[in-house]
């Protein structure tokens, strides 16, 4: 794109009342941050931080953070097709998403009449060329839905696609902690995951259009790469909006916060957070995440709860389990860790013995 | 999800302050009663369709 027409786009979008930093709601667009590891043959889980990965057909998938990338960008999202399904059923489907919270929706104005337009730009590279399909809905709530279509030209090679969305005056989209919009690039979708394209209605369970005559998964050892995406106010597509690593992962950790092993900066002896004993077998330990997390987070650790310990005097306690207390507040998490042989009154700190396959992470995703 | 296996857990003042369970093979500890977390949600949601049933704390 010329610098003229960026510019022209820019100020367009900001009459409509886009354009401007912190445009994009996207969130990891340019795949870097990548908390959970970077290779993943999940069917219904997330991946690289806030995309989440569904495969639900006979084939299978592996989604992967890729260092192929078009020109100003260092890292992609790959989808190979590991095992083909060639006939998927109308109920299968597969797909890439991105979830979308309610807060950062609010400059779309959708479900009233003001509701602006919004335009989706991405960079895609795939081996097999045609006609694909995606969709964006209202999320968790799911009956309000557009399907939208790109076209591949070229096999093997970057191309920017653009989708512009007229808002949709009607139906829910909350503006709060849940998840209000949700955005799909079909990997492979049954009839009964479709429509057609172009408009919004209440169907259900849309992540693809019917115009859409290729289902990537249908292709064995096909690959798809997908960079640079960017959700903003406007009718055209602005440049994609780069931030600072630091900016992104932030974003991330009210979603996913992983802290992992510290890779032996302190001897590989991680300390998590400080807490006090309770009694000779609870301790109550206090982390104070970066930022505020979503909503309550779920818990889970590297290894087992015997590979981590309560400091405290000198002395090493070993845990049994370790349980995220409901309730705690978005600004702390309270852990309660279980084990033996501690001493009430005394203050600890929750640290991991030497192991580089520990670690703690809270879940607050969408 | 498959969630398997959950349990309350008492956090030390008494109260029944989460759920461990395994969830698509891994294991979780799900703060109980917070209904905007998504396993908790999904968890509810197998309680109430008969699919799962949370074991009593110890």
């Amino acid at each position: 794109m010329s610098k003229a027409a960026e510019l022209a786009n820019l100020i367009g979008n900001i009459n409509a009342g886009g354009g401007g930093v912190n445009r994009n709601v996207i969130i990891n667009g340019a795949m870097n941050v990548a908390q959970r590891g970077t290779s993943f043959t999940v069917t219904n889980e997330f991946g690289l931080d806030r995309w989440f990965c569904r495969e639900n057909t006979d084939g299978a998938l592996t989604f992967s953070q890729d260092s192929t990338s078009p020109d100003g960008f260092s890292k992609s999202l790959k989808v190979n097709v590991d095992t083909a399904d060639s006939s998927i059923g109308s109920s299968q489907f597969a797909y890439l998403a991105q979830r979308i919270e309610g807060f950062n929706i609010e400059t779309f104005a959708f479900g009233s009449s003001p509701a602006k337009t919004i335009v989706l730009s991405f960079y895609v590279r795939c081996s097999v060329t045609g006609t694909f399909g995606g969709a964006i809905t209202n999320g968790g709530n799911d009956n309000r839905s557009f399907a939208f279509t790109y076209d591949v030209n070229s096999a093997n090679t970057w191309e920017r696609k653009s989708v512009t969305i007229v808002g949709d005056t009607t139906g829910t989209w909350n503006i709060d902690n849940s998840q209000e919009m949700a955005v799909f690039w079909s990997l492979g979708a049954g009839s009964g995951h479709k429509k057609a394209k172009g408009s919004w209605d209440a169907t259900a369970s849309v992540q693809s259009a019917s115009e859409a005559s290729v289902e990537l998964i249908g292709n064995a050892s096909a690959t798809w790469f997908i960079t640079g995406v960017q959700l903003e106010v406007g009718q055209n597509p602005t440049e994609f909006e780069h931030e600072p690593f630091e900016t992104t992962l932030r974003k991330c950790q009210r979603y996913l916060l992983r802290y992992p092993n510290d890779g032996g900066t302190n001897g590989g002896y991680t300390r998590y957070g400080i807490g006090q004993i309770i009694s000779s077998s609870e301790t109550e330990v206090s982390i104070y995440p970066p930022v505020h997390m979503r909503d309550d987070p779920s818990l889970t650790i590297g290894g087992s709860a015997s590979d981590y310990y309560i400091w405290n005097a000198n002395d090493a306690d070993a845990l049994s389990s370790m349980n995220v207390e409901g309730g705690s507040t978005m600004e702390y998490i309270v852990v309660n860790c279980n084990g033996s042989g501690m001493t009430a009154g005394r203050a600890g700190s929750l640290n991991a013995y030497s192991n580089s396959t520990n670690f703690l992470q809270f879940d607050s995703e969408l | 999800m498959e969630i398997k296996n959950a349990q309350y857990k008492k956090n030390p003042q008494g109260k029944l302050s989460s759920i461990e369970c395994e969830i698509d093979g891994v294991k979780w500890s799900v703060p109980n009663g917070s209904e905007g977390n998504r396993h908790y949600a999904e968890i509810l949601k197998q309680v109430k369709e008969g699919t799962l049933t949370i074991q009593d704390a110890d």
